[in-house]
């Protein structure tokens, strides 16, 4: 300890206490991580103890009995789907007013997920969760997804899912990162800005093959640095910026005498 | 005048040069001439000559090693066939491949400008023009050229070969003019593939859609219902792209106001189809923000409310979204009541005849 105390005003100091917090926060982060849920029987314990957890956190904006008030929207008949992007995401409950809600470490387990959303769903008929098989990419037609999202989803979320911006402040997020279960559960509910795609509009199958096409975008550009994906917003920054600098730092290099 | 005399422009210094009035007043001053050559370390200290050749050595060695690089991860990672494999094939090659022609290229500059002599030297220019007797000569031959010729003599061939000069660039010319006006006919933009009683179908699977399918806050990309020949046909592209429409279901409360006229009903249950070519440029405007039911044009951020007979609330548009008027069929199907009642899509001349 003496040894340690002795060196605590060395000018490393900060850098390894850092890397020490930085280690010990993902550890325990790790540790705790929420492993995704499946709410596929709610017994009427479950609901309620899905109410009482409803109640404590949601009803504030909500209404006590999910009907809505003046700053957000009724629940009833949002479905179980909704309640679980929402909350997985940590999106709900939402930290403050903004353009939209921000995707955040989640504040409640899979188990109180599963609860929330039994409760919410036993208010109204609603979109369900939906099951292993309909968001396993590998069932899905990558091509044909490829084909529906250039459609559908393209103009918001960018051609390979990197993501844009809507107005005042709002976005559409990056989709490289969403699991499966929540882009399914964001097609059929229409979370915030996003329209509704629902099983009539885009079948199950459909919305599988979409899935297929964007769990094929995680392994990103074949053609090495993709710079965000983002066009010529990034490539011309590059161009000009680096590739121009480069060539006329190289000429300047070439034109200069020998010291 | 300056005493200062460069070595290799001698009368450079006796030459007045940048006349410049300042104040009413002829200021002179002398031409500086050539800065005075400076050696460099190289050639001064054997131990920087010697260090500048180490430099230039590494600089190839630099190659070497990149081109043996390339070689080792040609054969060492071929691509696999998953994007990652091929993307680290690539990338590997490509680096492999610059450091071999950066080392060469950049060891050849350090080489000459560090070790190669650096003897400055002035090339004086010489006048253009050639001297007058080389003009004389060149005018004599022409002349002696057009002589052997006879043209001023021979008319009819004199006449042959400035016909067959002046008609020759017709052959490129008639092609380029006729393509470029091919089709004058304008009225095509005026009209899409709707009709009335067409069904609304999915884009682009093509299944068409029921009323009771579309759910509030649903968007639907929609083409119309047309057989699968005529997709396959080549003339569809061009139709798709004048007829697509967004279809979008509303709470028939947040509807403010359509583009139906009076006694006309262009929506149905809360559903409105406009066009979805923006009146700007003509970009696909599809960023539907369900909360606020505004449209977006993702190319100049027109924005465009939808509850609000697309009237344009941001942006360079000018002119609302046309709305395509519907209604249901006897099956529940959306239809197009007509074709739209103005042309979609940008401005253009003959817009409004």
């Amino acid at each position: 300890m003496k040894a340690l105390a002795a060196r605590r005003h060395h000018r490393f100091a900060p850098v390894v206490l850092l890397l020490l917090a930085l280690l010990v926060t993902g550890g325990v982060y790790a540790a705790l991580a929420p492993t995704p849920a499946n709410a596929e029987t709610a017994s009427t314990e479950d609901i309620e103890t899905g109410q009482k957890l409803f109640q404590a956190n949601c009803a504030t904006c909500h209404g006590p009995n999910a009907e809505g008030t003046e700053s957000a929207p009724s629940l009833v008949g949002v479905g179980a789907a909704s309640v679980d992007f929402q909350v997985s995401t940590g999106r709900m409950p939402m930290q403050m007013d903004g353009p939209q809600a921000l995707q955040k470490p989640r504040q409640f387990d899979e188990e109180q997920t599963a609860q929330l959303a039994a409760y919410v769903a036993s208010l109204g008929v609603g979109p369900t969760i939906p099951t292993d098989e309909q968001v396993d990419a590998s069932q899905g037609d990558i091509a044909n997804g490829a084909a529906l999202f250039r459609t559908n989803c393209a103009m918001c979320h960018n051609a390979v899912g990197a993501g844009g911006a809507l107005s005042e402040g709002k976005f559409a997020p990056p989709l490289w990162d969403v699991s499966e279960r929540n882009i399914y559960q964001a097609m059929l509910t229409g979370p915030q800005s996003m329209p509704v795609f629902n099983d009539a509009t885009v079948t199950p199958e459909e919305k599988r093959d979409i899935i297929a096409y964007l769990v094929e975008q995680r392994d990103g550009s074949a053609g090495g640095l993709s710079l965000g994906s983002l066009g010529p917003v990034s490539e011309g920054l590059w161009a000009w910026i680096v590739g121009m600098g480069l060539l006329i730092g190289a000429a300047v290099w070439i034109g200069a005498k020998s010291s | 005048m300056s005493d200062y005399q460069n070595p290799r422009s001698p009368e450079s210094s006796h030459r007045e040069v940048g006349h410049r009035e300042q104040h009413g007043t002829l200021e002179t001053f002398p031409d500086p001439g050539l800065p005075e050559h400076k050696s460099r370390m190289a050639d001064r200290d054997p131990q920087a000559a010697k260090r500048g050749e180490r430099q230039v050595a590494l600089l190839f060695g630099i190659s070497v090693i990149g081109t043996i690089a390339s070689m080792v991860v040609y054969f060492a990672l071929p691509p696999d066939g998953t994007t990652s494999g091929v993307r680290l094939s690539t990338l590997s090659l490509g680096l492999g491949i610059a450091f071999a022609l950066l080392g060469i290229g950049f060891g050849a500059v350090h080489w000459a400008k560090v070790l190669m002599s650096d003897h400055e030297k002035v090339d004086e220019r010489h006048p253009v023009a050639s001297d007058a007797e080389t003009r004389a000569v060149a005018v004599q031959e022409l002349e002696a050229g057009v002589k052997d010729s006879g043209i001023a003599r021979r008319g009819v061939l004199k006449g042959a070969v400035i016909s067959a000069l002046a008609l020759f660039p017709l052959t490129i010319a008639v092609p380029l003019v006729s393509s470029v006006g091919g089709d004058w006919n304008v009225s095509k933009f005026k009209h899409t593939l709707w009709r009335s009683g067409t069904r609304l179908a999915i884009d682009p699977s093509g299944r068409p859609i029921r009323a009771a399918d579309v759910t509030i806050g649903s968007v639907v990309h929609v083409i119309p219902d047309v057989s699968e020949e005529e997709r396959q046909s080549h003339e569809w592209i061009t139709e798709k792209s004048k007829a697509v429409v967004l279809l979008v279901r509303l709470d028939p409360r947040d509807i403010v106001s359509t583009q139906a006229p009076q006694g006309e009903d262009w929506a149905y249950d809360g559903i409105v189809a406009y066009s979805k070519i923006c009146t700007h440029v003509g970009c696909p405007v599809a960023l539907y923000e369900q909360q606020t039911h505004h449209l977006l044009c993702p190319c100049h951020q027109s924005t465009f409310d939808v509850a609000d007979s697309c009237k344009v609330v941001f942006g360079p548009a000018k002119r609302p979204l046309p709305q395509l008027p519907i209604t249901v069929d006897d099956e529940g199907y959306l239809v197009a009541q007509s074709d739209f009642h103005e042309p979609v899509g940008p401005s253009f001349w003959e817009r409004l005849k």
